[in-house]
């Protein structure tokens, strides 16, 4: 290997141009899968072909929160729940940018919940990442919205017994227009979603399920994060456009991941101009979304 | 290269690894579509083993392992596009 290398010194991770290099290593434990679906964000960024000045990446607080802080792009570390208001907010307020809302399943869906369901209704133009783990990590391992039922918190040390969110059917009934679901075992389909997402107007949702190993696989005996992506890879089906209803998860339950909703409904600056040109006419001056363009 | 003709096969590509930000969760030699890799028997200086190119005849340069390190510290390469950057010039950075 060594001859190989001496000859291609200079080369270096194609992934490296998109982080901010002197904070690695990130602060993530061994087979965390956040890392992972870092990887795959680079790449459908190096894909999609947008101009990375104009992309802006917004996380919340938690293990996932971090990634806004490594990547290489316009990015903010907001208060614990708020990144999709916050994005709503850079969004209208400078329309041409694409805003990447990339958090964990606590922050968008327990602190930042009613930011979530709104601005799916209101078919905001951001792409929202949830990297679900399954618990608080951070934080140390208490019960989400997302712990499957049976599993052992610390803050349910008897197995949970409330019964978890189904994120693409919350996404797919609050109006998302692309909503897909992947695990870490998936890279290339996620990097493949992460792209459709990215080009597709309107407000897109990946859920990407991810090890925890620290806090959600041991406390549950459940093993390293190498066995449950094998897990994943053994329990998952694809089934695209599958019924949202279908696809809630149980404890170490068959997964069923694929694209679920790909559909057409007007952003909400769209909606805005339509409506403000047809009640007011001229007096009205169109902002942004498909007007915006230039 | 005298491994790889012994083994009467070309290797296609190879990595790069940064064994010491390696955290030894095994993503790459486990994915690897060609097993190529395996942990070395050193420790890097945070106490992890780290993956190293066991069977070098075997890599296409797929970039799978690349794809599925949660720490950035392997990726792989194509010969075919090592050659190209190298001609074109290619800019400097972190590599092996
Ligand atoms: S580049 Fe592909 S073939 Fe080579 S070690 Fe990585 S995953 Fe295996
Ligand atoms: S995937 Fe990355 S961190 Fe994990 S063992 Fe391989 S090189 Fe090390």
């Amino acid at each position: 290997m060594s001859e190989d290398l001496a000859r291609f010194e200079d080369v270096e991770n194609p992934v490296m141009p998109y982080l901010r290099q002197e904070r690695i290593p990130h602060i993530w434990c061994p087979g965390c899968g956040i890392g992972t679906t870092v990887n795959c964000f680079a790449r459908a960024l190096t894909e999609s072909g947008l101009d990375l000045d104009k992309v802006s990446i917004v996380s919340g607080i938690g293990c996932t929160g971090r990634v806004a802080g490594y990547m290489r792009l316009d990015s903010f570390h907001t208060t614990h729940g708020r990144a999709i208001p916050f994005a709503t907010g850079l969004k209208l307020a400078n329309p041409r940018l694409k805003v990447v809302v990339y958090s964990g399943d606590g922050d968008l869906f327990a602190i930042g919940g009613n930011h979530f369901v709104h601005a799916a209704r209101r078919n905001m133009d951001l792409t929202v990442i949830c990297v679900n783990n399954s618990t608080y990590g951070m934080t140390g391992g208490q019960v989400a919205p997302t712990t499957p039922l049976g599993a052992t918190q610390t803050t349910m040390p008897y197995g949970n017994f409330e019964n978890p969110f189904n994120l693409p059917f919350l996404a797919d009934a609050c109006g998302a227009v692309y909503v897909a679901r992947w695990t870490v075992f998936h890279v290339k389909q996620l990097t493949r979603a992460m792209k459709e997402a990215l080009l597709k107007p309107g407000f897109t949702f990946i859920e990407v399920l991810a090890p925890c190993p620290t806090l959600y696989l041991r406390r549950n005996r459940l093993g390293d994060g190498v066995d449950q992506v094998k897990y994943y890879k053994e329990k998952s089906t694809i089934k695209h456009g599958a019924d949202t209803k279908e696809v809630g998860l149980g404890f170490q339950s068959d997964i069923v991941v694929g694209k679920f909703v790909d559909r057409e409904r007007p952003t909400w600056l769209d909606s805005m101009n339509q409506h403000f040109s047809k009640v007011l006419g001229t007096r009205f001056q169109p902002w942004g979304g498909s007007n915006g363009e230039d | 290269m005298g491994d790889e003709k012994a083994a009467g096969k070309k290797a296609k590509g190879t990595v790069f690894v940064r064994s010491e930000v390696c955290k030894g969760c095994s993503y790459c030699i486990e994915f690897c579509p060609t097993d190529c890799l395996e942990f070395s028997k050193d420790f890097n200086s945070k106490g992890y083993h780290y993956p190293v190119l066991a069977r070098p005849e075997d890599c296409t340069g797929c970039d799978l392992c690349g794809l599925y390190c949660p720490d950035f510290a392997i990726f792989g390469m194509k010969f075919k596009d090592l050659e190209a950057r190298k001609n074109a010039g290619a800019s400097g950075g972190a590599g092996g």
